[in-house]
């Protein structure tokens, strides 16, 4: 049954893909799930927008792909992060802290 | 940024193997989920179809990512243009009508282009060219802002002119090379320079080595500089002819030195080079009434040439001051060398320029017109793909699409005609300078490209302004083949009323100059001109140095040619009427008034024999001819012309009047006679003349002149040998026609008049085509309404003027436009008309109605058949 979900805008599903490869390399799939337990399944990546948005990152040059072997023995594609990727993670993770304290001040005083 | 192009280029060059992993990819997540799914219990098929729900459609995943690649637009242009090719493929005649008509267009374009580019834009191949300029005397008689300069006053300017680094005069003659074992003595164009000529303009000799200052002193041993062009031809390139000795008017001068072969100042017919100083006599180099020369200078560093202009028309004046009663100028001017070479070609070459951009406009304004058409056939095929989900701008791009297809296609065939033609146009339009070097180059082609590229963007974008709120429209109606689209109706009138207006103004261009070349032809020039054969002969000075030698050869060649068989009629006239003005010179009338301080009296010279007059037809007035009898040292016997008559002697008798010429030893000439007028040039207005006789020898060179009850040119071939025959070792040149004496100064305002005419017929034929193709959509589209209005009774001509005027709707707009807009071109191209004023009334007029009849011929099949419609078919029909 499908699970209440959560639209994530552009920007934010690029971060959390990032963060997500900072802890090695996953394939598409693994990705998708992860952020899936790890936001106590509030939050469900699409198929629809999880690969355009890596080929978005890959072109990017803060991801690259391989082709390996999955945990059941079936080819996929693994991403990692690459150096550029990391402080690309670190910038963005700085920026959505400061933005996310923010909103939260404005939505205390008012 | 490099990841992100190595990405891209992937996506384009391996598209199979991104595709492919893409899918493996999407194929690989989907088994994962309905993996998890059937984990957690569910039976297989419905995990299946819960994955399908949960993860939605495939393709449009793909599709994202394929957008994400960021290759999609390359991708779907590729595609595009395939599918146009194979599109245009099933419609053939539309196809090549377009490909024809851009072709035409595009390749008239590159091909004048490739001419404006290298006589007009190209910069002089000389060390920092944009410094080198031209000076000349200013009003020396009359008004003439151009003249050239004497010897005295180009020493003047060097002493006291400080804008300039260098300077350098040129002098022009002609002389007789031999000399130089086995080949046949020729008469070449020579030119006399400062010795420093070349250094200044920054030239390195291809062989030996240029003019010292020791070799331009008049006691210097006698060299010469080849061009390479008389290297090649008459020495085959031989290195060893540099110190090798030639004879130039039977004179010995060493060959020092050969010019590079880019070197084609001041044009081709230039042979070889000399020492101004040791050709030129002192007494002329220092007088400053002997006006002959063509100075250039470079200007030094930060110096403009308004700067330069203003000294040196400053130092003119005081000279003028300084010496009232010399023949000199009263300023000076300037001009940039680059500017000076093409003066004369300038004008015609923008309005040939001007007309085949108009060509490419009506080309392209046709080829959107059919696109127009086109759009409207295939309107239903537009309104599925739009509802199938096809953004606007997908419709506009494959239209561009077709458009960039047709175009490119025009553009290569256009720029192959260029590439043939280019040579033939430079021939046939003669006096073009730079004219060997045109070719159709790189530069040439990229301004192809860009006016491909514009051709496409226009002709692709135009039609789809007008079907702004139609695209869905073809759906809803019922169902025609062919439907009522009235904004593409509307855009494809006002396309035919530009093109309307553009072909109006090219054939108002065409008309005038045509009227114009008509008017130069027919003037006349005063003398006979059909049938007389010319030919021309320079006297070297070694050979015959005294006037009685001279005298006597031109006495012998009449004799002999006069007894060759078939000549009728043979004359001597040192220049013939319609080839130039030549020689001038100054003169006082005894017992005239005096002139004022600063006025001098001048007029045309020509030295003839008796008999010229009444061979060429040249009528006596009053008087008469001098006569065999006044030779040597008692020819004091002149003829003037009627002009030279009424300007010098208005109110008094000139015959028998003395007068005393400006020349060595001030001789003193009675005139004897008043002949009719010729002209010196065709587009210019008769100057007094005044003749010597031939056999006082004061004139070391001639033009035979002969006339024949036969066709006169099957005895230039017998002539020369006669010629020969008196002294071997004399080159003949310039063996014409009066017929191509005269040619020869029309050549150029004819080929530019026939040019625009072909333009602008061109336009007039695409003009038409486009209104009958307008006009027969048309009939096609009312066909209901004219069966109905023939089953209620209308008469088949009212049909017919219904047609008309719908046709005449268009047109009649884009005729006034025309005029307007011609107007105000004819205006512009005014410099290049003769005898034409540019609003003329009945150019107008006859474009008006040549227009209107060709409308009125587009329109007639389509009327006639909207006129026999059958009413019972056309209310049938669906």
């Amino acid at each position: 049954m499908p699970e209440p979900m959560l639209d994530l805008p552009q920007g934010t599903l690029d971060l959390l893909i990032l963060r997500t490869l900072a802890l090695g390399a996953q394939h598409g799939w693994a990705i998708s799930e992860r952020i899936h337990q790890v936001s106590s399944r509030i939050l469900q990546v699409r198929q629809g927008s999880l690969y355009p948005a890596l080929h978005r990152l890959e072109r990017r040059g803060w991801i690259k792909a391989r082709w390996g072997a999955s945990e059941n023995n079936r080819r996929a594609k693994y991403y990692e992060l690459t150096k550029a990727g990391r402080k690309q993670l670190e910038a963005e993770t700085s920026d959505w802290q400061k933005l996310a304290a923010a909103v939260a001040r404005v939505l205390e005083t008012t | 940024m490099l990841n992100d192009l190595l990405i891209r280029l992937r996506s384009l060059l391996r598209r199979k193997t991104v595709e492919s992993e893409l899918d493996e990819e999407l194929r690989f997540h989907f088994d994962q989920q309905v993996e998890k799914l059937e984990q957690s219990g569910m039976p297989p098929e419905e995990a299946r179809r819960q994955t399908r729900l949960i993860l939605g459609g495939t393709e449009q995943v793909k599709e994202e990512c394929r957008e994400a690649r960021g290759v999609r637009f390359f991708e779907t242009m590729a595609q595009d243009v395939w599918h146009a090719t194979r599109t245009l493929g099933k419609s053939p005649g539309f196809a090549a009508v377009a490909i024809v008509t851009l072709a035409l267009g595009i390749g008239v374009n590159t091909a004048l282009f490739s001419i404006v580019n290298q006589v007009l834009l190209r910069p002089l191949p000389f060390a920092e060219p944009e410094r080198l300029v031209s000076l000349w005397e200013r009003n020396v008689i009359g008004d003439s802002d151009y003249n050239v300069v004497s010897g005295g006053i180009f020493g003047d300017w060097q002493e006291q002119a400080t804008s300039f680094e260098q300077m350098a005069a040129i002098g022009e003659d002609s002389a007789n090379l031999s000399g130089d074992g086995g080949a046949l003595p020729e008469s070449i164009g020579t030119r006399q320079c400062s010795f420093n000529l070349f250094s200044m303009l920054g030239v390195q000799p291809a062989a030996g080595r240029f003019f010292s200052e020791e070799d331009d002193r008049p006691g210097a041993g006698g060299t010469t500089v080849l061009t390479y062009g008389l290297w090649k031809r008459r020495y085959a390139g031989d290195p060893g002819i540099v110190s090798q000795t030639v004879l130039l008017d039977g004179k010995p001068y060493a060959v020092i030195g050969v010019l590079p072969a880019w070197f084609d100042y001041p044009d081709t017919r230039v042979q070889l080079w000399l020492p101004v100083r040791h050709e030129v006599s002192s007494a002329d180099m220092h007088s400053r009434s002997n006006h002959r020369f063509f100075v250039t200078a470079r200007l030094k560093r930060g110096v403009t040439v308004s700067q330069a202009r203003a000294e040196v028309d400053g130092i003119q004046r005081r000279i003028h001051k300084q010496f009232p009663d010399t023949l000199l100028g009263k300023g000076a001017n300037v001009l940039r060398l680059s500017d000076n070479l093409v003066r004369d070609v300038k004008p015609s070459l923008y309005a040939l320029m001007g007309a085949v951009v108009f060509l490419l406009l009506i080309a392209c304004l046709n080829v959107a017109s059919l696109f127009v058409a086109r759009a409207t056939a295939r309107s239903k095929e537009i309104a599925i793909r739009a509802a199938l989900g096809g953004s606007r701008w997908r419709i506009v791009q494959a239209q561009l699409a077709e458009s960039f297809a047709l175009t490119f296609a025009g553009g290569a065939l256009g720029t192959l005609l260029a590439w043939a033609s280019v040579g033939w146009l430079v021939a046939f339009r003669a006096n073009l300078p730079h004219a060997d070097s045109v070719r159709v180059d790189g530069f040439a082609l990229a301004f192809t490209i860009s006016i491909t590229v514009f051709c496409a963007l226009f002709a692709g974008l135009l039609p789809a302004a007008g079907t702004r709120t139609e695209l869905l429209k073809p759906l809803n109606e019922a169902s025609r083949s062919v439907t009522g689209a009235p904004g593409r109706t509307r855009l494809r009138r006002v396309l035919l009323t530009a093109e309307v207006a553009l072909t109006v103004v090219l054939l108002v261009g065409s008309g005038l100059m045509l009227k114009s070349f008509a008017a130069l032809r027919s003037v006349n020039l005063g003398c006979t001109t059909s049938n007389v054969q010319t030919m021309s002969l320079s006297l070297p000075d070694a050979k015959y140095e005294q006037p009685s030698e001279r005298a006597e050869f031109f006495e012998e060649l009449l004799r002999h040619v006069r007894a060759v068989p078939g000549v009728r009629a043979a004359s001597v006239v040192t220049t013939v009427p319609g080839a130039g003005h030549y020689m001038d010179n100054t003169f006082r009338i005894e017992g005239g008034p005096a002139p004022r301080p600063g006025q001098f009296l001048d007029a045309v010279v020509r030295g003839a024999d008796p008999d010229y007059f009444t061979n060429m037809n040249v009528g006596l007035l009053r008087g008469r001819i001098f006569t065999d009898q006044d030779r040597h040292e008692n020819s004091n016997a002149m003829v003037i012309s009627e002009s030279m008559a009424k300007r010098f002697f208005p109110d008094s008798d000139p015959l028998g009047r003395d007068v005393v010429i400006d020349w060595d030893g001030a001789p003193r000439f009675e005139i004897v006679g008043i002949v009719r007028d010729v002209l010196s040039d065709l587009d210019r207005p008769v100057e007094p003349t005044m003749y010597f006789p031939m056999n006082s020898g004061r004139f070391g060179y001639g033009t035979l002149v002969v006339r024949s009850a036969m066709d006169v040119t099957s005895l230039a071939l017998p002539i020369q040998k006669e010629i020969a025959q008196i002294d071997p070792e004399l080159a003949i040149s310039d063996v014409l026609t009066m017929e191509e004496v005269i040619g020869k100064s029309t050549t150029a305002a004819r080929f530019d008049a026939f040019l625009v005419l072909l333009f602008a017929v061109m336009a007039l034929v695409l003009a038409a085509v486009g209104l009958y193709g307008l006009l027969s959509y048309l009939v096609t589209q009312r066909t209901n309404e004219i069966g109905i209005r023939l089953a209620l009774g209308a008469q088949r001509a009212d049909v017919m003027g219904i047609l008309f005027l719908d046709g005449l709707r268009p047109t009649a707009p884009g005729l006034v436009l025309g005029l307007l807009l011609g107007g105000a071109c004819a205006e512009l191209i005014r410099s290049l008309l003769f005898g034409v004023q540019p609003l003329d009334a009945i150019i107008f007029a006859t474009v008006a109605v040549v227009v209107l009849l060709s409308a009125g011929v587009a329109c007639l099949y389509p009327a006639w058949r909207a006129a026999h419609v059958d009413p019972v078919t056309a209310l049938k029909y669906e």
